[in-house]
Formats: structure tokens, sequence, C-alpha cells
């Protein structure tokens, strides 16, 4: 691979707290390697602004291997950046080249308010699990693994469903702010899996409930999130969502 | 003083007499009784489940702005259990005994046994949570191997078993939280424990999103705040990953057990440049399908694909016939670090070594796959398209990681990994009810120094983790919370809140007035450098005695000229760094008196004064046969005890993987 250095503009959303209006500030950033990570060119950046005098610009971030979902920047107009199923932290700075402006903003949604410049909360999906994402076992009460055994092509499936990271991209890039595939993720780890079916019904119901409860809007099926999620969640699960919401509202009529 | 409270009886009989002796609280009771969890990560996250299950009412707290973030989010390769599902010969004793041997014979056989025997309900109660373990085509779970053993009993979700575990756990919370018997406070940063009457009674914790100090009551407070490889600078552990809640605790009368026994892992991607903020693992899994060398030839210049077989050193296999690549990490680091200095490194910085999967690509699942699909005399670009769809199965998202952060295929060309800092077996001393020397005052998971000794295996912290949450803890606290029944919730308004309040302000608002030059971030640097060119991989006496000193000095600058900017009653992760970076600068000197006082080597511990002809470490079980357990007297005063290693059942010997 060959390496550069490359001089930036960076355009970023300063905001001060949750009550305050928020704007954007301009800053240089020179000398900046294509072997650093995109949150690393934060660092250096934040580093120069402390010896400034400034204040430094607050994002969220903690693993930085793509996988605990904290990081969560809008960059030049997509969640997470440019690069195809990948989180803020794992993007590179050689996505970018010498000379080139980068807009970053936080997460806009009314269920996910700004904290302070790019940090948001995003409580409302624990709220959203506790709601029914789960199954309903006691610690040490259960039965051998073995004794339940699984069909390979649904363990899969159900595991690529709950390699979601709760980043909530999918929120912020659809335009009606629907949480629609990130419930779906959880619905179906659930529902394609033995162990989750006595609770099917119930926890489709509820978990929707509470999603429309917590301010996010409705999905209309322009597949937005699909295309921006860092761990490749599939729209299929929206539908599989939908079958599982359908069947559920027909039993409880009954 | 130090007693461990080991119960008597055959090792085997411990744990159940155990319990089958234990106090109980009743239901009624337990409802009355408040539990203080700091940090949701798998010891965490299970402990409060379980604790919310039996009805004690929780509260647990983390840094992150979901529980679901904890750093066990990140564990990638795998939890071990002795189900024995592969029939090859595993056993509660076998893992037992690779658990002690692989810990270097540093840990205590009791601890060691529990873990072992309830590694089986792990797994049970993970599938039971929905958990979607790897499975085989007949649809029962699958099991790959990792290091330091010779039997498969590794269960694993491709590249993603942390994740999945912590999100049933996490998901149990959650159940608990929706029924009211678990409270649930994120983005809040505990900075102190509370004692009341000797007794740990509650914890200060800081509101990280308003800033404000709050007090927390509980009967009981369980740290589960995981390690503290972050004093390094540079780890694979998460950017918060901190010691602070440890380091508070031990400051109240807490021993802290074995704090210089650090983890390298030996496969991780190499640093790249200053700017690195962080060392990405690639998991040990790796290992079992990947084949280590360098050239054999100095100052190679030629590409990785181009050296011939014949020009190759598999150091690894060469070494240690018996175990290869696999043995444990503590073995395999070493061994590359003395490749590297030797002149035999590859990549820009000499400061790597080859992890290649071109073999095991072609012979092991190209081949498998081809006669699967009844492919005869496959040709050899057949093989690597079908082993490179397995492969792909196995550890998609490590390889696509790897090639994110290098910008290279590692499909294509061998990987270039080196050592990073890992993991931590010291921590929180505890005795077998995972209690502290403080009264009421628990430990789980890394946090606590218990299962490991010297080293830990691969896919044991997670075992550990949730064995701790789920099956030790629901049973332990009980015992001691069977006598506190008639305690009343203390109100927060008690003296002893005000003046821990009081203190942690003081120090807050310290930190913030010193208005200096320099940055946090180049505080830690400089302390990690010092730790891992001095404390790190090899050490000696000379080095740890100047790291002493030089820690000394560096603490010394960072309370006169550190900038902190930012308010106090505001969002203000600057200030949360100067908090836990202050704690590193304490820590960072204990773990090098600590290094300083085991003139052996063991384990993780390489004290070079202390090594056999061939470069192995070489233990002193005569004079070192111990834990070293060392007490906060005040005024940075240590003492250290010994709390002495019997061995019952298990006969130590050099560990030899040849
Ligand atoms: C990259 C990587 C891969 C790994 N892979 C494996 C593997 O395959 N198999 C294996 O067995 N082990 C693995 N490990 C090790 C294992 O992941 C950890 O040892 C284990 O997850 C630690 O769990 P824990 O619950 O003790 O702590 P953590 O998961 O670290 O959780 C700590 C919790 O404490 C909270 N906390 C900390 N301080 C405070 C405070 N002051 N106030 C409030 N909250 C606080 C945090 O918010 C967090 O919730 C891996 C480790 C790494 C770094
Ligand atoms: S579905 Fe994808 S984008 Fe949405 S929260 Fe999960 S991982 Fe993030
Ligand atoms: S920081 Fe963890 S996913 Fe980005």
């Amino acid at each position: 691979m060959e390496h550069y250095n490359m001089n930036l503009t960076l355009k970023v959303w300063k905001q001060k707290n949750s009550q305050s209006a928020g704007s954007f500030e301009t800053y240089q950033i020179k000398e900046v390697s294509s072997e650093m990570s995109f949150l690393e060119m934060f660092d250096v950046l934040n580093e120069q602004l402390i010896h400034e005098g400034k204040e430094p610009i607050a994002f969220d971030h903690d693993c930085r291997e793509g996988i605990c979902g904290t990081c969560s920047m809008y960059i030049n107009g997509r969640p997470h950046g440019p690069w195809h199923g990948t989180t803020t932290c794992q993007l590179h700075m050689r996505a970018f080249k010498d000379g080139d402006t980068i807009v970053v903003e936080p997460w806009r949604a009314k269920a996910f308010p700004v904290i302070k410049d790019l940090m948001v909360d995003r409580s409302a999906f624990d709220r959203i699990i506790q709601a029914g994402g789960y199954i309903s076992v006691n610690t040490g009460v259960t039965i051998d693994g073995n004794a339940i055994p699984i069909n390979r092509e649904n363990a899969d499936k159900s595991f690529a469903a709950a390699a979601c990271i709760g980043c909530g991209a999918c929120v912020a890039a659809c335009k009606n702010s629907s949480a629609m595939l990130f419930l779906s993720a959880k619905v179906s780890h659930l529902a394609l899996l033995p162990q989750g079916e006595i609770e099917r019904k119930r926890r489709a119901l509820d978990m929707v409930a509470q999603v429309d409860k917590e301010g996010f809007g409705s999905c209309t099926n322009t597949g937005a999130c699909e295309a921006v999620c860092p761990k490749e969640i599939e729209i299929t699960n929206i539908a599989r969502l939908n079958r599982e919401y359908l069947a559920a509202g027909l039993a409880a009529d009954k | 003083m130090l007693d461990a409270k080991i119960p008597a009886g055959k090792l085997e009989e411990k744990w159940n007499n155990y319990k089958g002796h234990c106090k109980l609280v009743n239901p009624a009771n337990k409802r009355k009784l408040e539990i203080i969890v700091v940090g949701t990560g798998l010891a965490g996250a299970s402990a409060a489940a379980a604790l919310g299950e039996l009805g004690y009412k929780v509260k647990a707290f983390c840094f992150q702005d979901s529980a679901r973030r904890a750093h066990s989010i990140a564990a990638q390769g795998g939890i071990n259990a002795a189900k024995n599902y592969q029939n090859d010969g595993d056993s509660v004793f076998r893992l037992f005994y690779d658990t002690i041997k692989g810990g270097d014979y540093r840990a205590r056989e009791a601890n060691v046994h529990r873990l072992a025997e309830v590694s089986v309900n792990i797994i049970d109660q993970c599938v039971a949570q929905g958990v979607p373990f790897a499975r085989e085509y007949g649809g029962l779970l699958n099991n790959r191997s990792f290091g330091g053993t010779q039997v498969k009993r590794t269960f694993y979700a491709a590249g993603q078993t942390g994740q999945q575990l912590l999100i049933g756990a996490y998901q149990a919370m959650e159940r608990q939280v929706a029924l009211g018997n678990v409270e649930m406070f994120s983005r809040h940063e505990m900075l102190d424990v509370v004692m009341i009457d000797g007794k740990a009674r509650g914890i200060i914790a800081r509101d990280l999103v308003s800033g404000k100090l709050e007090r927390y009551f509980g009967h009981a407070v369980v740290l589960c705040s995981g390690g503290y490889g972050n004093v390094f600078y540079l780890s694979t552990n998460a950017m918060g990953s901190n010691a602070t809640a440890v380091w508070k605790a031990h400051k109240k009368g807490a021993f802290f057990g074995n704090p210089c026994m650090t983890q390298i892992h030996p496969t991780c991607i190499p640093v790249s440049g200053d700017h690195q903020s962080k060392l990405t693992l690639m998991s040990e899994s790796l290992r079992n399908d990947g084949r280590i060398w360098v050239p054999k030839q100095k100052e190679e210049t030629r590409r990785a694909n181009d050296i011939p077989e014949e020009e190759r050193d598999y150091y690894l296999e060469r070494r240690y016939p018996a175990f290869g690549n696999l043995v444990p990490r503590d073995v395999a680091s070493r061994a590359a670090k003395e490749r590297c200095d030797a002149g035999y490194g590859v990549g820009t910085t000499k400061q790597a070594v080859y992890l290649d999967f071109k073999y095991n690509l072609i012979n092991k699942y190209g081949r498998t796959e081809a006669s699967k699909q009844g492919i005869h005399n496959p040709d050899q670009e057949t093989l690597i398209r079908l082993g490179k769809e397995v492969v792909k199965e196995e550890y998609g998202n490590l390889f696509d990681m790897y090639e994110k952060i290098t910008g290279e295929n590692p499909y294509e060309v061998p990987m270039r990994i080196y050592p990073a800092v890992h993991y931590t077996m010291g921590g929180l001393w505890v005795d077998y009810e995972l209690m502290t020397s403080v009264k009421g005052l628990y430990c789980l998971g890394e946090a606590n120094f218990s299962d490991h000794g010297a080293n830990r295996l691969g896919a044991s912290a997670l075992m550990q983790g949730l064995a701790d949450g789920y099956f030790v803890i629901p049973y332990t606290i009980g015992n001691y919370l069977a006598d506190e029944i008639a305690v009343k919730p203390i109100p927060t308004t008690h003296e002893a809140f005000e003046a821990a309040e009081a203190h942690v302000s003081e120090r807050i608002n310290t930190l913030l007035n010193i208005q200096g030059t320099e940055s946090v971030e180049s505080f830690h640097k400089r302390l990690g450098k010092i730790m891992w060119e001095k404390c790190g991989m090899a050490r000696n006496e000379k080095g740890l005695k100047e790291a002493i000193v030089e820690i000394k000095a560096l603490r010394e600058e960072f309370w006169k000229n550190v900038r902190v900017p930012g308010e106090i009653n505001e969002m203000n992760p600057e200030l949360d760094k100067a908090n836990r970076v202050a704690d590193f600068l304490e820590l960072g000197e204990l773990m090098c008196m600590d290094a300083l006082d085991r003139r052996e080597s063991c384990g993780g511990h390489f004290r070079e004064e202390s090594q056999t002809e061939e470069g192995e470490a070489l233990r002193h079980d005569d004079e070192f046969m111990y834990v070293s357990v060392w007490n906060y007297k005040g005024d940075e005063r240590m003492e250290m005890l010994k709390e002495p290693l019997n061995y019952e059942v298990i006969q130590p010997t050099q560990r030899n993987y040849k």
C-alpha cells in the first residue's frame, strides 16, 4: 500500500448541549497520514485544539474495531462515511485525498437528541430491547446445549441478524428516521431460533409498540438503511418482521 | 489476615459442598437488599441479570452510552467449556489442569476447578438465551481449538463470540430492567467506594452527561470493571477501558493481587505510526489455521509470496513440535520478539512476523470442500477458491478488519502481526467467594486476579466472566447478605457519603485548575512508553528500577502541568480521561514494583535474569510460589503480603510445549 499525507478542511458540528443551538465550525488539519483511521485524525485535531487553548470536539467511540457500535458520525452526508459495510472507527484516511473538505455531523433523528457536538442519546434502543428483545429464561434452569439441535441455515441467518451493533446508522440514514432495520434484526435473531419461538408473537407486538412510542418514523421501504448499515444487516429482515407482526396481530384479534 | 476461605474437602467436592452449606436469603428479604454492580461487560451484565432474577434490587453502572457496548463486546475467538462434545478426551479435570498449567502454576487450584465445573453450565445458559453459536450441519454445536490445549473445546460465533455472549447477557439484564429488578445507569462513572463501619456501602459516580456527582447506596458493591491493559497506552482494549474503579477500591483497602501479570498477545496488527491510538487483535483462533513464519534470511527484501517454502522459518513449529502454532500466548509472543530482535522481522518497521493462511486454505479447507462437492483432482485455483469460502465463514469479519486497517488482502498475502498488550491477569485480590479484602466489596471478571495465574489461556476470559456473574456470585453474595437483612438502606446524606463526594469533587477541581500546557493524551503516551519498554514483554531489575523513578517524576509533572479543557458541570471527555490517566500513573508504578519483587520468570512475566539456556521462562517455585498481595497504606506507601499457593492435586513442573 502506498502511503501519503494530506491537508484537509473539516466542517464539524459543534453544539454545547441538548438545549443549545449548534452550528458548523471549520478547522484546518495538516499532514494527515493515509494510514490513520478517521478517529485518529480526530485525535490529532483535538490535540491541536487543546494546544491552542480551544475546546476539543466531543465524539462517541470505544472499541475502534467496528463492534461496539459507539462511534456515530455522519460524514459527507452518509452515516459512517464513504466505505461500504464499515463503521466510522474502521474508516481509514486513504478514503480521502489531499485538499478534501469533509463535513461531519451527529446522527439526526428526533428519537436521538444531541448531547454534545457529535454525541447523541441512543437510549431509545435499550428501551426497545427492554420491551421484549430477549428470551425469558432465568439463570441455571436450562437443558443441555446440544439438546436443541438447530438447522444450520437458520442458525446462520439468526447470527447474521444478531450481528447488529445497535449503532443507529439505519435511523440516521432514513428520511423518516425509522428504526425498522434495527428492530427487525432483533426480532429475526430470536424468531429464527426454536428457543425464541414461544414468545415470538408477544415480542413482535411489544417491540413495535415501543418503537412507535419512542418517536421513530415509519418505514416506507426506501432501503437507505440497508445501504449504510456497517454490519450489512439485510432488509429482508424487515419483511420477516412485517410477517411476524401481521401474524401476531391476527392471533391477538381472535 | 489473608484468608482465601477455600472450603475444606476434596478438590472436586469443594464447590458442591460450599453451595450446600452457604447461608441463604429468603425471597422476601432479597427484595429489601440493594446491590450495586459497577460494569456491564460479561461479568457485570451476567451478575446483574442473575441477581435481579433472584429478586435483589440491583443498580448497574457503565460509562458507555449503553450496557451493550462494554469492552467484552470485542472478544473474538471463543469461549471454553469442558463439554467434550468432540469426544476427544476433554473433561472438567483436563480443563482445570490446562488452565493451571497454562497459568504457569500461579493460580489457585480451588478457584480454577470451580471454573472448569461451571463452564458446562455456561454453554447451556447461553444457548437457552438464544446465543447463535456456530453449528455443524447436523444442527449440533461446533468447536474450534485454542492455544495451550490439545482438545477442541472452544465454542464460538464466527469472530464475534464476545459480541454474541454479551448481547445474551445484556438482553437478560434488560429483561430485569423491564421487570423493575435492575436499574441501569449508563454514561455514569464510579469515582469512589463509600465505606461505613468497615463495609462497602455505596459509591460516588459522576453522571458523564451533566457532570454532576451522585451518591448511591448498596448493601454490597460488586466491581466488574474490566482489565487495566490501557496502562500501556497501546493495547487491544477499548479506548475507555480503565483501572479507576479497582484503583479507588484499592485505596479504600482492597488488596491488589499480582499487579505485574500482564498478557501480551502474539497476534495483533503492528503499530503503523505515531498517530496509533490502539492496537487490533487478530484472534488466537487464527493460529489454528494460520502458520507463523519469518524469512530464514536477515534483512529479507522480497515480498512474502516470493519467498520459497524452504527459505521460511516456521519458528514455532521448529521450536515446539508438540504444540506448534498453538503454544500458549506468552510463549508465542516471546518467540516473535526473539526473531524480530535477532533481525528477522518483516514489514517496514521490521517489528512483525507473518501469519500465513495459504497452507490451510488449500490443504485443510480447500480439499475438504472439494471432496464434499465431489470434485476430483481439483487444481490449485479451485482449492484456493473453495478454501476462501470456508475461511470467510469462519473468520470473515477478522479478515475484513485486517484489510480495512492495513489496506492489504490477507486472503492473498500473509498477515503481518506482532505482540501487543491484551489482558491483565492481575487485579483486585479476592477470596473464594470473590470478595475483596473489604467486607461487602466483590470483584468479578477481568478486574479480579483470581483464575489465570501468570498467563491466561485463550477463550478463558469469557468463561471466567460468565462463570463469576451467572454461577458464582449469586451463591456467594447470599452468604454475606444473609447477615445484612436487618440493615436498612443508609441515607446518602450520611457523613461517609458527604466525605467521599467532597474528596472526589476536590480532585476534579484540582485537575481542571492546573491549566498546564500538556494534554492528558501526551502523558498517557509517555507512561505507556515507559511501561512497554521496561515492564513489557521482557523485564529486568535495572529497567524496572528506572521505570519506578520515571513514573514518579511523570506523575508529579502531570499534577503540575496537565491541561484539562472544558468545565465540570458538562459532558467533558477530556476530564474523564484525565481522571483515568491519573490513576494509571499510580497503578503503573505498583506494577513495576511487583515485577521487581518477582525475581523469577513465570507465564507472561519474563525476567531476563531468570531463563533457561534455550531462553525459556524459568520459574522458582521454592521462592515464588505465592500470589503477591499489595496493601495500600496511605500516602503512596505500599506493603506486600503473600498468599502461599498450596497445590494438593497438581504437581507443578516446568511447562513444556515441545
Ligand atoms: C480484542 C479482544 C478480544 C478478546 N477475545 C477473547 C476471546 O476470544 N475469548 C476470551 O475468553 N477472551 C477474550 N478477550 C478477553 C475478554 O474479552 C475480556 O477479558 C472480558 O470480556 C472482560 O470482561 P469483563 O466483564 O470483566 O469487563 P469489560 O467487558 O471490560 O467490562 C467492563 C465494564 O465496566 C464498566 N466500567 C469500568 N470502569 C467503570 C467505572 N469506573 N464506572 C462505571 N463503570 C465502569 C464499563 O463501562 C464496562 O461496562 C478478548 C479481549 C480483547 C481486548
Ligand atoms: S441495523 Fe445496522 S445500522 Fe442499524 S443499528 Fe444495527 S448495525 Fe447499526
Ligand atoms: S468505536 Fe466501536 S464500533 Fe466504532
